[in-house]
């Protein structure tokens, strides 16, 4: 099997081969410190500014207020427990949501342990977090509300401006994980009221181990990592250089090819999830419909567990992934699913497929027609199945 | 993550299907989980299990457990099968990951079931053999939800 199908790309994506390309100077001959005095090494500050005003751009955010950090977990635990240690005096109540990134839900744990208390917001059968629930949770000590901007496994965009809006409306501040988002959809910070955002290279193609975490001007989180004056002062350790040169590259791509890059994965994300909903029953698609990121399509298989398909994939040279339990490394399927309300046997059966620009029509077809047989194989396998047959022949 | 024999067992399985009037059928394990093995053994007159079949919904490891589980009491008589530890099965299959073992726990108690539910049909007792604990059927009232 030589046939390579890669359909995780909200895992991670590959590096585009500019990129690599932009970045390899500063592997072998621009290898400098940027802290370094002398001219060769001070370059490399110039170029890491330069990568700073690119991605800021891409926000309508301003240069100084984009921190580059190793990516987007560190950048969620930087906003969540930084946030809690500068403006802890003044309330200890945080607001996010049931469905938000592990880096999110288990810093809020880890905050719980230490005398923070944390509201999580229900979400309604597409993953959208009920901004009814978000005003009624809204309380005096209220420090920090952070809800992701989409979700990485069912692909559901949240209402960020209204989110943002309600925040500064009550003066509290807010932040959101736009891991999923960034290079995806158009984001503006300031017409979305956003205070803090995550982001991660490798979602873009760009490379690992580089992300950033955008904090608005006035907000006064402190250092998360000690020990140096850079990133002004608040994130310490030597540049990530070649990683920044990367990120910036990958960011500039993602904006410069957007709006045709995502209109032709919707249009093949809408292809394929049409080929599975007529062609195989007992399925469910999982997330908004219309309102999710334009290369996300997340199923629920009825009466089949998720690893056993990803292994029947992978048989078949398509790489994906799946919210069941034996695929988190825990007894309960994803924290997403049952959030949507999915019973646990439905969560169980779930397939996450996310396409990239090089994802063609030909790729799908020849996953629909995989995954067709697939899912039959498994299900006539399936003593659940066995008995809803029974059941229906009654 | 698993062992060739883990892989070839579940992408080809042994003695899928069912058995009609099977001798005895057992189902263990619960959907919420994510594992739930049933095993039909058709069993003849000296006590020697002619036949089995097995359907499983569940992970890799899951359904490669029962298809050897199925593979080791063919042909046995069900005090030969009752001696099918979950430990004969994963040495058979050259070994789980740990966080499947349970699965190869889950195919011992298939057999067991699937015994206990012979023994009651022919009203005789199987020195050895305990009622299976994690039968779904004891509990299977709650509906099943459908869209």
């Amino acid at each position: 099997m030589d046939r390579l199908i890669y359909l995780d790309n909200a895992a991670t994506t590959k590096t585009a081969p500019e990129v690599v390309e932009a970045m390899m100077p500063y592997f072998t001959e621009y290898y400098g410190n940027p802290s370094s005095v002398y001219g060769f090494a001070a370059a490399n500050k110039e170029v890491v500014t330069a990568q700073r005003e690119k991605i800021a751009g891409a926000l309508g955010a301003a240069p100084n207020e984009i921190y580059f950090t190793a990516g987007g977990s560190e950048s969620d635990n930087w906003a969540l427990v930084a946030t809690a240690e500068a403006y802890g005096a003044k309330g200890k109540h945080i607001i996010t949501s049931k469905i938000e990134h592990h880096a999110i839900l288990h810093t809020c744990e880890y905050l719980e342990k230490r005398g923070f208390e944390i509201t999580y917001l229900d979400v309604d059968g597409n993953g959208e977090v009920k901004l009814e629930q978000l005003r009624e949770a809204i309380r005096e000590d209220t420090i920090l509300i952070s809800v992701m901007f989409a979700n990485n496994e069912i692909g559901t965009i949240q209402p960020i401006q209204e989110i943002g809006a309600i925040a500064k409306e009550h003066g509290i501040l807010f932040h959101t994980d736009a891991v999923q988002a960034f290079g995806q959809v158009p984001i503006d910070v300031d017409a979305c009221h956003i205070d803090m955002l995550s982001a991660s290279g490798h979602k873009l193609n760009g490379p690992k181990g580089i992300g950033f975490l955008y904090i608005r001007k006035g907000v006064k989180i402190r250092s998360f990592i000690h020990g140096g004056a850079q990133e002004r002062k608040r994130r310490a350790g030597t540049e990530n250089v070649p990683g920044i040169v990367g990120f910036g590259k990958a960011a500039e791509r993602a904006v410069t090819t957007m709006k045709e890059r995502t209109a032709k994965e919707r249009e093949l994300r809408d292809y394929l999830i049409k080929r599975i909903e007529t062609e195989i029953p007992y399925c469910r698609l999982n997330g908004d419909r219309a309102n999710r990121l334009p290369n996300n399509i997340n199923f629920s298989f009825q009466f089949i567990e998720g690893e056993s398909l990803l292994i029947m994939l992978d048989m078949k040279g398509i790489c994906a992934s799946s919210g069941s339990a034996c695929t988190s490394g825990s007894l309960d399927p994803s924290h997403v699913l049952l959030a949507i309300g999915l019973p646990h046997e439905i969560a169980h059966g779930s397939l996450r497929l996310t396409l990239s620009d090089e994802t063609t029509k030909e790729d799908l077809d020849y996953v629909a027609e995989s995954l067709k047989e697939i899912v039959q194989n498994l299900r006539n396998m399936s003593p659940l199945y066995e008995d809803f047959v029974k059941k229906q022949s009654k | 993550m698993y062992t060739e024999k883990v892989m070839d067992h579940f992408q080809n399985p042994r003695n899928v299907g069912e058995i009609e009037n099977a001798s005895g059928v057992g189902t263990v394990g619960n959907a919420k989980c994510g594992d739930i093995m049933r095993i039909y053994l058709d069993i003849d007159e000296n006590k020697v299990i002619r036949d089995v079949k097995f359907k499983t919904f569940g992970c890799g490891a899951a359904v490669a457990t029962s298809s050897m589980a199925t593979e080791l009491v063919k042909g046995k008589t069900i005090y030969e099968a009752l001696q099918v530890t979950n430990k004969a099965v994963m040495e058979a299959l050259d070994g789980l990951p740990p966080v499947k073992v349970h699965c190869s726990l889950l195919a011992e108690e298939a057999i067991h079931a699937a015994l206990w539910d012979y023994a009651e049909k022919h009203d005789i007792k199987i020195e050895g053999l305990e009622k299976p604990k994690s039968d779904i059927h004891e509990d299977e009232e709650e509906e099943e939800e459908e869209y």
